[in-house]
């Protein structure tokens, strides 16, 4: 059943991909083959390939329960924020926040956590920024 | 002679103290991360080329570092199989056969110790392959034009998935997805921005190396998160290793098994679709059908330990050879390792042998020191890599995530690159449950613009003749080895999968291991 919805998300990409490639700008200064054609190659095979795994589906993996899934969105959601955070707290303090929570999802418990999130963030600055000279990004309190 | 000068050369680039420096850490890095199940050689070095990049360290010397660490997670793959049954990636699978039975039999530091002389027997006699043959290759490789660089690129995406490729439509997906993503950016010939939808972050198309560690580092983040496996496998007291050093007898016995293996495990990795987890396979399954008289392979017999080892090694050696002389990887780390080439702004292929001599000489003999260092390293500290085995993945993982943020960032400082890594480790998980290979679409990310531009240059050279494209005997033999290579493992596939997985079914779970 996943092949399924896979491939026919996979063809409905496929035409998205080859509608879009259609509404490249040609420039007026182009050479025999212009920007479109390799494009709408590929979309042809992606449809082709969505389509045979629609059709001849394998086996659906073992999905993980819904608390798995919440999870896992999580984790996901806390590397945007780690992100989006990065240059405003600065690598030190946005690190410590990002590890920690990390390590406590994967079961560490709550000091755990926070040890091993300040030993992560000052390790990573002291060997990366430190020894080796490389830029971290920098908050408003300069590390 | 020309060669032999060349890498006397070769020597004398990579013997400074700097390159030695880098090589000794790239050998203890990749050793480790070998060793650790979850971070095989394609991850290591994919966590560790931004870091070569944005340390401004030249072309040379991050080449060293880096292969390095490939060679050297090719040598710790062995470790987690023989002391826990679970391989470090998965050209390392075969090795749990006889080792993890060695193990068992208080053996353990005898399985360790021939492996590591496998492993060493195999890349030394593989280098010198390379050494040989890659040359040979380049003379073939200067009368390709640009269809018959078209047709090579087809070729490798056809055979990417492999021989033991069980879904081909899978494979095709995966490889018009990186080459769909590759698309993205600015047309380099005519200037026209594709597939950017106003976003102006996305005009210089998306960087490889964002794609590279969010689909495999974060990606394997995820993994242990779905699983919550957040404990060591090993534990303190389950690790016993025993004496060290193998008796006189044994190497002797296992001699011509490892020159055996040596030799087809170089074949493997040349050949394209094959990669060093069928290199281990076929060693394994050759050796024991050759020399298993008294039917002990698969109960701790060293012979089956020295021959997956020396077979994968030496196709990773193997595998160098048409990733330098014709830039087209043939196996997942190779693919890595053409990224590291490309972002370092050296294109591989023909024209590197003349124009980048000092490059891949260099190369080269940073592979044979490389081979002697894991050897003196292995041999003596495989004790010390052993408790590496005992750092839980619930620290390690987290350091993983933080380090590829690090490394993206450092090369862009811009957050719209992380936010598109995190978007590539959840797609990476999402395609590895449904299992789709992730290598053909790093393949893709990282050959597409150039296929297109050898696609355009062909047809504008032939006045507008898509017929060119089939045209020369090269390019006709080209596109035949692609569709044989394509179609084979519908047939055969299923069996070679079968026979891996037969092979190994006392092993835990393989669901964290990559593809070579």
């Amino acid at each position: 059943m996943s092949d399924r919805i896979f491939g026919a998300i996979g063809v409905l990409l496929a035409i998205a991909f080859a509608l879009s490639a259609l509404a490249i700008q040609e420039s007026f200064l182009s050479d025999a083959v212009g920007p479109k054609a390799f494009p709408l190659i590929i979309a042809a095979v992606l449809a082709i390939s969505s389509a045979f795994i629609a059709l001849k589906p394998d086996a659906s993996p073992k999905w993980p329960s819904l608390n798995r899934f919440v999870e896992i969105i999580a984790a996901a959601v806390s590397m945007i924020l780690y992100a989006e955070l990065l240059p405003v707290l600065g690598f030190i303090i946005a690190t410590i926040f990002g590890a920690a929570y990390l390590t406590w999802r994967l079961g560490s418990s709550a000091l755990e956590s926070l040890i091993i999130g300040v030993g992560t963030s000052l390790g990573i600055y002291v060997i990366f920024h430190l020894v080796l000279g490389l830029a971290l990004a920098r908050g408003p309190l300069g590390f | 002679m020309d060669t032999l000068n060349s890498l006397a050369d070769g020597f004398a680039i990579a013997i400074t103290w700097q390159n030695i420096g880098l090589a000794l850490l790239g050998c203890l890095l990749g050793t480790i991360m070998g060793a650790l199940p979850g971070l095989g050689p394609s991850n290591g070095v994919a966590i560790l080329i931004p870091l070569a990049f944005t340390l401004g360290l030249g072309a040379t010397p991050s080449l060293i570092l880096l292969t390095s660490v490939y060679y050297g997670a090719m040598y710790g793959g062995r470790i987690s199989s023989i002391l826990l049954n679970i391989p470090g990636d998965e050209p390392a699978m075969m090795t749990c056969l006889d080792g993890y039975p060695m193990a068992q039999k208080g053996m353990a530091g005898q399985a360790l110790s021939i492996s590591g002389i496998a492993s060493f027997v195999g890349s030394f006699f593989a280098t010198w392959g390379l050494i040989f043959l890659a040359p040979q290759l380049v003379k073939i490789a200067l009368l390709f034009g640009p269809a018959e660089y078209f047709a090579l690129f087809a070729l490798a995406f056809a055979t990417l998935g492999g021989v033991s490729s069980t879904n081909q439509a899978k494979s095709a997906f995966a490889a018009a997805l990186g080459l769909g993503l590759a698309m993205i950016g600015v047309d380099t010939q005519t200037g026209v921005p594709r597939f950017t939808f106003g976003e102006v972050h996305l005009y210089d198309g998306i960087d490889f190396l964002v794609a590279i560690v969010g689909l495999f580092a974060l990606s394997e983040v995820f993994i242990f998160l779905e699983h919550r496996h957040g404990n060591a496998d090993a534990s303190a007291k389950k690790v016993v290793i025993g004496r060290l050093t193998p008796p006189w007898s044994m190497i002797k016995r296992c001699t011509p098994t490892m020159l055996r293996t040596s030799f087809l495990g170089f074949l493997a990795g040349v050949l394209p679709g094959a990669g060093a987890s069928l290199g281990s396979f076929i060693s394994y399954s050759m050796e024991k059908k050759l020399v298993d008289k008294e039917g002990t392979f698969g109960t701790g017999d060293p012979r089956g330990v020295a021959a997956p080892e020396a077979g994968n090694n030496a196709a990773a050696g193997g595998a160098l050879v048409p990733m330098l002389a014709l830039g087209v990887p043939g196996s997942g780390t190779t693919a890595v390792l053409l990224a590291v080439l490309l972002s370092l702004n050296i294109t591989p292929g023909p024209l590197l042998f003349s124009q980048n001599p000092d490059v891949v000489w260099g190369l080269i003999a940073a592979l044979f020191i490389a081979n002697f260092m894991l050897l003196a390293l292995n041999i003596p500290m495989v004790g010390i890599f052993t408790r590496v085995l005992m750092v839980p993945p619930r620290i390690l993982m987290p350091v993983v995530a933080m380090v590829s943020f690090v490394g993206i960032y450092g090369i862009s400082g811009s957050t719209f690159d992380l936010l598109v890594m995190v978007g590539f480790g959840i797609g990476g998980w999402v395609l590895r449950k449904l299992d789709v290979p992730l290598v053909p679409i790093i393949l893709g990310t990282l050959l597409g613009n150039a296929m297109e531009s050898n696609l355009r240059r062909a047809i504008t050279i032939d006045n507008g003749n898509w017929g060119t494209l089939i045209d020369s005997p090269l390019a006709i033999g080209l596109w035949s080895i692609a569709i044989i290579g394509f179609i084979l493992p519908l047939i055969v596939g299923k069996v070679v999968k079968r026979g891996m997985r037969a092979g190994r079914d006392t092993a835990k779970d393989d669901e964290n291991s990559l593809v070579d």
